[in-house]
C-alpha cells in the first residue's frame, strides 16, 4: 500500500487531466447513452407500430358506393341479380342483390315497387379508387364516369360495424365477431369472476398455513404463465370431447378463457384483499362478527376498487386472445352474429386472423381497421382499470 | 332435451323453492322467537339454513348423475335426472324446516358451508392443472401408440403425411405412398431459433430500459416511460402477428435483396423480432422491480468509494439483481416458447432443419395449430401429434417457470 | 480566524481551539485553530430538504488526524452535516446547499470539482453494514482497481492485506479471502467496510453511526480501530452514544436542531460545557 501522499495534481479537480479518469467518465457517458438508447428505441417502434396500423386501417372506414334502383318484380323474385340493371351490375356489390328474393317473400307488398339507394361498390373498384388498384380499360372508364357525374360518392362505411364477416370484402364488418366477443366474455367474466374472488377470499382470509394452501398458492402462479394454446387444447379435450359442449359456440370459447383468467383474477384480488390493513379486521372480530360477516362486510368492500380494477385488466387479456379459441374451432366463417351461447361464434381477434390469411388484398385494410378497433377498445378497459385504481385507491 | 334446456328447468324448480325454504325457515324461526323462546341463530340464518338443506343435496344429485353420464357408467335421460334432482330439493326442503329449532347452530352451519364452498372455488385452479396434466397426457399416450418416443424425439424429419399436407393445401409435396413421420427436431429447432432472436432483441432493451428508469431517469420521465412500455404489452398477439407479416416480413426481405440474400416470405426473423419487441415489456418491467428493491445502502457504499453511476451499476447493482434479471429472462424465454399467433401468421409451415433465420422455419406451436385445425378425423397420429407437441411444450415452459419462481424467492430472502 | 479571546482552554497537545468570553455564546459555536491543522473547515452551511431547512449556517472545523464526534439528540442533522463532507448528498435531488466546506482550502462544493476524485480522498463507513455480493477480496480490491492506483495482481493482494490489518480484520479472514463478505458478522462486516474505505487511501473518514447497529463486543472492537485509525486519518464520526463519544473523540461538536450549539475538546465540553442546551442534553434530560 503506497502511503505517499496523492500526486500534486490538483487533489479535486484534477481528473480532467487524468487520462484514467477520463476513460472512466467516457465509459460513464457511454453506458448513459446505452440506456437511453434503448428507450428510445422502444419508443420508436411504439410510434412506428402504431403509425403502420392506422395508416393500413383508417381507409377501410370510408368506402365508395354507387346508386342504384332495385326493381322488385316477378324476375328478380326468383332471380336477385334481374333487380339491377346490367350496366350497374359490373360496379355495384354482388351482395346488394342477394337479398332481393327473400326481401320480396317476407313482403310480398314490395313486388312492382322500386327502391333507389346506396349500394357498396365491388370490392376491386373500391381498392382502385383507393390504391390504383388495376381494372380493365373499360370499367376505369366507367367508374371514373359515375364518380364525376356524382353516382358514385365516397361515404364513411358504417357497414364496418353493423355487418357481420362476407366473402365479398366490400360488405365484411366485424358485427358478428363483435357480438360474439361480447357472449364469450359474458361467460368468461360469469365463471372467472365468482369462482376467482371465492378463491382468493378463501386463500387471503381462511386458508390455514399448510401444505393444501401452498400448493393451491404454487398452482396458480404456474398456472398463470403457462402458455394460452395449452389452454386451448384442454378446452378442446374437456370441454368439446368430454363435456359435449358444441365446437366453436361461445360457452367453450368462455370456459377456456375463464379457466386462462381465473389466475389473473385470483392474483389480483388477493393483492387486493392483502392491501386491507389487518387493525380493519381486528375490529370487527373484536365486535363479535364471524370470519365470515368480517370479510363479507368489512373487507370485500374496502377492496372492492382493487378487485375491480384487476378483473378488468384480465377482462382485457381474455380479450385480446386468439391462439386458444382457434384450438377449439372459433374461426369458422361466421357472416352473421350468434343468438346464444351454444351457436357458432367467432370473437374480433380471430376475425382478425382469418381476415389477415385471407389472400384477397382487399382484407388487409379490413384486417387494420378491425385492429384499430380492437387496440380503442383495449386501450379505453386498461385506461379505465387505472382511473378506476387512481380513483379509488386509498392512503391507510 | 339439451343440457342447456335441463339446466335451466332445473334452476326454474330450485329458486322458488329456495325463495319458499327462506321464508319459512325464517318465520318458524321468528315465531319461535315471539314465543319467547332464545335460538342459537338470528331468524335469517335459520332461513338460509333451509335454503341449504334444499339446495346442496339437490344440485350435488344433479351433478352426480351428469358425471356418471358423461363417464358412461349409467345412462339417465335427463328429464330423470331432472325429477330426481327436484325431488331431492323437496325432500332436503322438509328435512330442513323440521329441524329449524332453538338449539340448531344455523349459523356455524352456515359458516361452515361458506368455508367449504370457499376452499371449493380455491381447488378449483389444482383442478385445472390436474385436468390439463391429465387430458393432455391421456391425447398424448394415444399418439405414442402409434408413434415411438424415441422416434418423437430424435427423428429429424417431421412429414404427417399425405393427407395431411392436402388439408394444408401443399398435397403435392410428398410424394405419394410416403408414410407419416413424426420426427419434432426441426420444430424444436424453429421454436428456439425464434426464441433467441426474440430474447437477443428482448433482452438488451429491456434490461438497459429497465436501469435507464431505476437508476438515471427522474421521477417525471419514469412515470412516462414506464406506462409507455406497457403499451407493448397490452397489444394482442394477433396484432403483433399481422405486423409482422404484413409489414416486418417485407422489410427484411428487402434488405436481405439489398446486401445480395434471399429471404423467405415465411423467414423466421420477422415472427422472432417481433416476438422479441412482445417480450421487451416483461423483461424491462420485471428488472426495473428487481432493480429498485435492491437497498440504496448498497449504491451509498459503492458512491462513498469514488465511482460512477455506471459503475456501481455494473459492478454492484446488476449483480445484485442477478437472480431476478434471470428469473425475468426465464420467463421471458418460457413466453417465447409457447407464443403462437406470430409465428402461425408470419411464420413457414414448412419442417426445415437450419441456422439460417432467412429461411421459412416452422415451429411447435405452429404445428399444433395446423394439426387440429386441418380435416383429419380426431383419432388420427396427426391430429393427437398436437398434444404429443403440447405435453413436451407445457413440460418445458413449467420447468422454466419454477426454476424462475425458486430465483425470485431467493433473491428476496437476501433483500426483503 | 482569531477572536480576542478571554479564556483559553488548556492544551493537550500541539493545536488548540481558542473560545469566546461566556457572555457572547454565539461565538462559542465557531471553533478556530491554526490554519494548518485544520483539514475541512465549513463556513455558514446551510441545508434545506425541498422547502425544510435541516442546518443552520454551521461553522466547524475539523483537525486533521483526530477524531471528531458530532453529537445531538435524533433529527438534528448532524448526519446530513457528515453527508455534505463527502457530497453524498449530492444523490438526493430535493437538497439544497448553501455556505462553503473545504478540503484543506479548496472548496468542494465549487462546479470544476471532480466528485467521484473528491470521494476518493474522503471516505465513508455507514451505519448498517453495507458490504457488496462479492468476495472479502473483490469488496477492498474493487475501488482501487477502479481508482487505477494498484495495478499489479501483488499490489493488489497487498492492498488488501495491509488493509484489513489496519481494520483489525486480517487474521480473522486470511484463510477464506475468497468467500463471501455478506458471510461474515455484523461485527466484522462493518470492519470490512471500514478496510474497504481505508484501500482507497483517503485522508478523511467519515463515521455515521458505525457502531449503533453491532453487539457491545463489537461496538468495542470498532472504538479501538478507530483509536488505531487516527493516527494515519482524520475521522470524523457520528455519534448517538454519548459514552462512545467520550471514549473515542478528541473534539466533539454538539448539534440542536440544525446548529452547532457547541464545540469544545471532548473532556471541556463533557465536563464543563458552556451552554445549557449542551449540558442539558448530556446529563439526559432529553435524548
Amino acid at each position: 500500500m503506497t502511503d505517499q501522499p496523492k500526486p500534486n495534481t490538483p487533489r479535486l479537480t484534477g481528473s480532467v487531466n487524468d487520462p484514467r479518469m477520463r476513460r472512466r467518465y467516457r465509459a460513464e457517458r457511454r453506458f448513459h447513452a446505452y440506456c437511453i438508447t434503448a428507450v428510445l428505441i422502444a419508443l420508436a417502434i411504439i410510434v412506428a407500430f402504431f403509425t403502420d396500423i392506422i395508416s393500413q386501417g383508417y381507409t377501410a372506414f370510408w368506402h365508395h358506393e354507387v346508386q342504384v334502383t332495385l326493381d322488385y318484380n316477378e324476375r328478380s323474385e326468383r332471380i336477385g341479380r334481374f333487380a339491377m340493371d346490367s350496366e350497374l351490375r359490373e360496379v355495384a356489390s354482388r351482395g346488394a342483390t342477394r337479398s332481393v328474393p327473400r326481401a320480396i317473400d317476407r313482403n310480398p307488398d314490395l313486388l312492382g315497387t322500386t327502391e333507389t339507394t346506396w349500394v357498396p361498390v365491388k370490392g376491386d373498384i373500391d381498392q382502385y379508387f383507393k390504391f390504383d388498384r388495376a381494372l380493365s380499360d373499360s370499367l376505369k372508364e366507367k367508374v371514373d364516369r359515375l364518380l364525376a357525374e356524382g353516382e358514385i360518392r365516397n361515404a364513411f362505411n358504417w357497414r364496418f360495424f353493423t355487418t357481420g364477416d362476407s366473402k365479398l370484402p366490400e360488405l365484411a364488418g366485424i358485427f358478428s365477431a363483435a357480438v360474439g366477443t361480447m357472449y364469450v366474455l359474458g361467460i368468461t367474466l360469469l365463471f372467472a369472476f365468482p369462482v376467482g374472488v371465492m378463491s382468493a377470499v378463501y386463500l387471503e382470509e381462511f386458508a390455514p398455513d399448510n401444505k393444501l394452501t401452498q400448493t393451491i398458492e404454487v398452482n396458480i402462479n404456474n398456472l398463470a404463465a403457462v402458455p394460452s394454446i395449452i389452454f386451448g387444447l384442454l378446452g378442446l379435450a374437456l370441454f368439446i370431447n368430454f363435456f359435449g359442449v358444441p365446437r366453436s359456440s361461445a360457452l367453450a370459447g368462455g370456459l377456456t378463457l375463464g379457466l386462462m383468467t381465473l389466475p389473473i383474477i385470483i392474483i389480483s384480488t388477493r393483492a387486493a384483499l392483502r392491501a386491507v390493513p389487518d387493525p380493519i379486521r381486528l375490529g370487527a372480530f373484536a365486535m363479535g362478527c364471524s370470519r365470515w360477516q368480517v370479510v363479507r362486510d368489512h373487507v370485500l368492500p374496502a377492496s372492492l376498487p382493487g378487485i375491480l380494477t384487476g378483473t378488468i385488466i384480465g377482462l382485457a387479456q381474455a380479450m385480446g386472445e386468439t391462439a386458444p379459441l382457434i384450438i377449439i374451432g372459433m374461426i369458422a366463417y361466421i357472416p352473421e352474429a350468434p343468438t346464444g351461447i351454444f351457436q357458432s361464434a367467432t370473437v374480433l381477434p380471430a376475425q382478425i386472423y382469418t381476415w389477415a390469411s385471407e389472400p384477397e388484398g382487399a382484407y388487409i385494410e379490413k384486417t387494420a381497421a378491425g385492429i384499430m378497433v380492437l387496440l380503442a377498445v383495449l386501450l379505453t378497459l386498461n385506461a379505465a382499470a387505472v382511473l378506476l385504481r387512481r380513483k379509488f385507491e386509498r392512503r391507510w | 332435451m339439451g343440457v342447456g334446456e335441463t339446466t335451466l328447468l332445473l334452476l326454474a324448480g330450485l329458486i322458488p323453492l329456495g325463495y319458499a325454504g327462506f321464508y319459512l325457515g325464517r318465520r318458524k324461526a321468528l315465531t319461535t322467537v315471539a314465543d319467547g323462546v332464545r335460538m342459537h341463530s338470528r331468524p335469517q340464518q335459520y332461513g338460509w339454513y333451509s335454503v341449504v338443506a334444499m339446495g346442496i343435496p339437490a344440485i350435488g344429485v344433479a351433478m352426480a348423475a351428469s358425471l356418471l353420464n358423461l363417464l358412461g357408467w349409467i345412462t339417465l335421460p335427463a328429464e330423470l335426472v331432472l325429477l330426481m334432482s327436484l325431488v331431492t330439493a323437496a325432500a332436503g326442503l322438509g328435512f330442513g324446516l323440521k329441524a329449524v329449532r332453538p338449539s340448531l347452530r344455523a349459523r356455524n352451519t352456515l359458516d361452515n358451508i361458506i368455508r367449504w364452498l370457499l376452499l371449493g372455488a380455491a381447488l378449483i385452479s389444482i383442478m385445472t392443472t390436474i385436468a390439463i396434466v391429465l387430458s393432455i397426457i391421456f391425447e398424448a399416450m394415444r399418439f405414442f401408440r402409434e408413434v415411438s418416443v424415441w422416434e418423437f424425439i430424435t427423428g429429424t424429419v417431421w412429414s404427417p403425411g399425405n393427407s395431411f399436407l392436402e388439408a394444408a393445401g401443399r398435397g403435392g409435396e410428398v410424394a405419394e405412398g410416403e408414410g407419416a413421420v413424426f420426427g419434432s427436431v426441426p420444430l424444436f429447432a424453429g421454436t428456439f431459433m425464434v426464441t433467441a432472436i426474440a430474447m437477443v432483441v428482448a433482452l438488451p432493451i429491456g434490461l438497459l430500459s429497465a436501469i435507464f428508469m431505476s437508476e438515471y431517469a427522474s421521477p417525471k420521465i419514469r412515470g412516462i416511460a414506464k406506462p409507455m412500455l406497457e403499451v407493448l404489452a397490452g397489444i394482442p398477439t394477433v396484432v403483433y402477428g399481422f405486423f409482422a407479416a404484413i409489414t416486418v416480413t417485407p422489410v427484411i426481405v428487402d434488405i436481405a435483396g439489398f446486401f445480395g440474400l434471399d429471404a423467405s416470405y415465411s423467414n423466421i426473423l420477422s415472427p422472432g423480432i417481433v416476438m422479441g419487441i412482445m417480450i421487451i415489456p416483461f423483461i424491462s418491467s420485471l428488472s426495473d422491480d428487481v432493480i429498485n428493491s435492491i437497498p440504496q445502502s448498497l449504491r451509498e457504499g459503492a458512491f462513498a468509494l469514488g465511482t460512477t453511476r455506471s459503475e456501481t451499476i455494473r459492478s454492484v447493482v446488476v449483480p445484485a439483481a442477478l437472480p431476478g434479471v434471470i428469473s425475468a429472462f426465464l420467463l421471458g424465454v418460457s413466453r417465447a416458447l409457447g407464443e403462437t399467433m406470430i409465428v402461425v401468421m408470419a411464420a413457414g409451415v414448412r419442417p426445415n432443419l437450419t441456422w439460417n433465420p432467412l429461411e421459412d422455419m416452422t415451429t411447435v406451436t405452429v404445428n399444433i395449430v395446423m394439426a387440429l385445425t386441418g380435416d383429419q378425423s380426431f383419432d388420427s397420429p396427426q391430429t393427437l401429434s398436437a398434444f404429443a407437441l403440447g405435453l413436451v411444450l407445457f413440460i418445458v415452459t413449467l420447468t422454466l417457470n419454477i426454476i424462475s419462481t425458486i430465483l425470485v424467492r431467493r433473491f428476496k430472502q437476501e433483500y426483503d | 480566524m482569531y477572536s480576542d479571546a478571554a479564556t483559553q482552554t488548556t492544551a493537550t497537545t500541539e493545536s488548540e481551539t481558542t473560545m469566546q468570553a461566556e457572555n457572547e455564546p454565539e461565538m462559542s459555536r465557531q471553533s478556530h485553530a491554526p490554519e494548518q491543522d485544520v483539514k475541512v473547515k465549513a463556513e455558514d452551511v446551510s441545508l434545506w430538504y425541498g422547502q425544510t431547512q435541516a442546518l443552520y449556517n454551521v461553522n466547524l472545523d475539523i483537525h486533521a488526524r483526530k477524531v471528531t464526534a458530532l453529537i445531538g439528540p435524533s433529527g438534528c442533522g448532524k448526519s446530513s452535516f457528515l453527508r455534505c463532507i463527502n457530497r453524498m448528498n449530492d444523490l438526493i435531488p430535493s437538497v439544497h446547499i448553501e455556505g462553503r466546506i473545504t478540503l484543506e482550502g479548496e472548496d468542494i462544493y465549487d462546479p470544476s470539482v471532480d466528485v467521484v476524485q473528491l470521494r476518493s480522498h474522503v471516505g465513508m463507513v455507514f451505519q448498517k453494514p453495507n458490504p457488496f455480493p462479492k468476495s472479502i477480496y473483490e469488496n477492498i480490491a474493487y475501488a482501487p482497481r477502479l481508482h487505477g492506483t494498484v495495478n499489479s495482481r501483488r499490489g493488489l493482494d497487498e492492498l488488501v492485506e495491509n488493509s484489513l490489518k489496519r481494520a483489525g480484520l486480517w487474521r480473522e479472514v486470511a484463510d477464506r479471502l475468497h468467500t463471501p463478505g455478506t458471510e461474515l458478522s455484523g461485527g466484522q462486516q462493518q470492519r470490512l467496510c471500514i478496510a474497504r474505505a481505508i484501500a482507497v487511501n483517503p485522508e478523511v473518514i467519515l463515521m455515521d453511526e458505525p457502531a449503533s447497529a453491532l453487539d457491545p463486543l463489537a461496538t468495542a472492537t470498532i472504538e479501538e480501530l478507530i483509536d488505531e485509525l487516527k493516527d494515519r486519518y482524520t475521522i470524523v464520526i457520528v455519534t448517538h452514544n454519548l459514552q462512545q463519544a467520550a471514549r473515542v473523540a478528541n473534539y466533539t461538536a454538539f448539534f440542536h436542531m440544525g446548529e452547532i450549539i457547541e464545540f469544545n475538546d471532548t473532556d471541556t465540553l463533557f465536563t464543563n460545557p458552556r451552554e445549557q442546551k449542551t449540558e442539558d442534553y448530556i446529563t439526559g434530560r432529553y435524548g
